[in-house]
């Protein structure tokens, strides 16, 4: 499923969903007729859109700190000649929730998640162990924004 | 999942109920726990995870909405695939802020069309000087670059410097998940990558 497969449903319930559904005892229902279209056809696209891949997910977004967790965005200066052995090396830490390379001496940008917020330095020193090199830790320090909206 | 194999059933013992720091009790926890995968796409999805933990559709309603105004729950939405809805150009642009302005500062930025995230961070001198995070998204480099002149433009002299770092590769993309074997528990793998 591509971008040009959606109609102008589909459109609306992308936008609309990504505002969030509101949390009633027939939610599907009440987003379906501010949309002006029957709940079977809000859930039966609603499906295709998840198992087609352009939504990664549909559910509760969860604050992971309120929830007991830690976590914390980190950084590595990955030479170019072993960045792949360095990628495996980072990704094998079931910590590791996302990891992405990006264009600057700081090339590989990783979040971690782990149980309790103590855990976080255990995890980065073992990063540190089996890639040889320094960990740059980023916690935030103050959140301002936390809203992901990409209009379609 | 057959209810007997849920993990979380044994901690949702009412009468040993007890929140943790968070605010939460262990129906919260299996409630988080059913609903971390996605929310189920039938009509009264409340009772389905309820049926799926023990309580009723109404109790599972009534938590989610006290999770949500917690903040527990920022929200129950669709979360996009940004490269398969065209927005293939993902910027996290990083500024150097002076301290003494970044938190009315970010609080400004984070209100500005495209911004996704925004957070300050510490500094790693002298490899590292920005402090004020902000992601922005676009269906190309040059639109990303347009709202990241904005953002400077906003941020005006107490920014010293800037950047953007585009992503140009997912290395790993597995989202946060929580283990079911007891309250408090811990984050992992999901079964499906995205």
């Amino acid at each position: 499923m591509i971008l040009d497969d959606l109609d102008g449903v589909d459109r609306r319930l992308i936008n609309r969903l990504q505002d969030g559904l509101p949390l009633v005892t027939r939610p599907y229902a009440a987003v379906a007729e501010e949309l002006g279209i029957a709940e079977g056809d809000l859930l039966y696209r609603l499906e295709r859109l998840r198992e087609g891949g352009l939504l990664s997910r549909f559910g509760p977004m969860y604050h992971a700190e309120r929830l007991g967790g830690g976590l914390t965005l980190a950084a590595l200066a990955v030479p170019e000649a072993d960045f792949d052995r360095v990628s495996d090396a980072v990704n094998a830490f079931p910590e590791v929730a996302h990891n992405y390379r990006r264009e600057h001496a700081l090339n590989m940008w990783f979040v971690l998640a782990t149980e309790t917020p103590e855990a976080i330095d255990a995890a980065i020193a073992g990063i540190e162990a089996a890639t040889g090199l320094r960990v740059f830790n980023m916690p935030k320090e103050e959140e301002f924004h936390v809203r992901l909206h990409l209009p379609v | 999942m057959s209810v007997s194999t849920c993990p979380s059933r044994s901690a949702l013992n009412r009468d040993e109920q007890h929140r943790d720091a968070q605010g939460l009790d262990a129906a919260d926890r299996a409630i988080v726990l059913a609903t971390q995968a996605g929310l189920p796409l039938v009509p009264d999805p409340w009772g389905a995870v309820g049926r799926e933990v023990g309580m009723s559709g109404a109790e599972v309603l009534e938590r989610m909405q006290a999770m949500q105004a917690r903040g527990v729950v920022r929200r129950v939405a669709a979360v996009p695939n940004h490269y398969r809805l065209g927005y293939v150009a993902n910027g996290m642009t990083v500024w150097d802020v002076d301290d003494a302005h970044v938190a009315r500062l970010g609080r400004e930025v984070a209100a500005i069309e495209g911004v996704s995230h925004c957070y300050r961070r510490p500094r790693h001198l002298p490899h590292w000087p920005y402090n004020l995070f902000a992601m922005l998204h676009g269906r190309s480099r040059e639109e990303v670059e347009r709202q990241a002149a904005v953002l400077c433009e906003r941020l005006g002299e107490a920014c010293r410097d800037h950047r953007i770092l585009y992503s140009s590769r997912i290395l790993k993309k597995t989202g946060l998940r929580l283990a079911g074997s007891r309250p408090g528990a811990a984050w992992t793998e999901p079964e499906r990558r995205g």
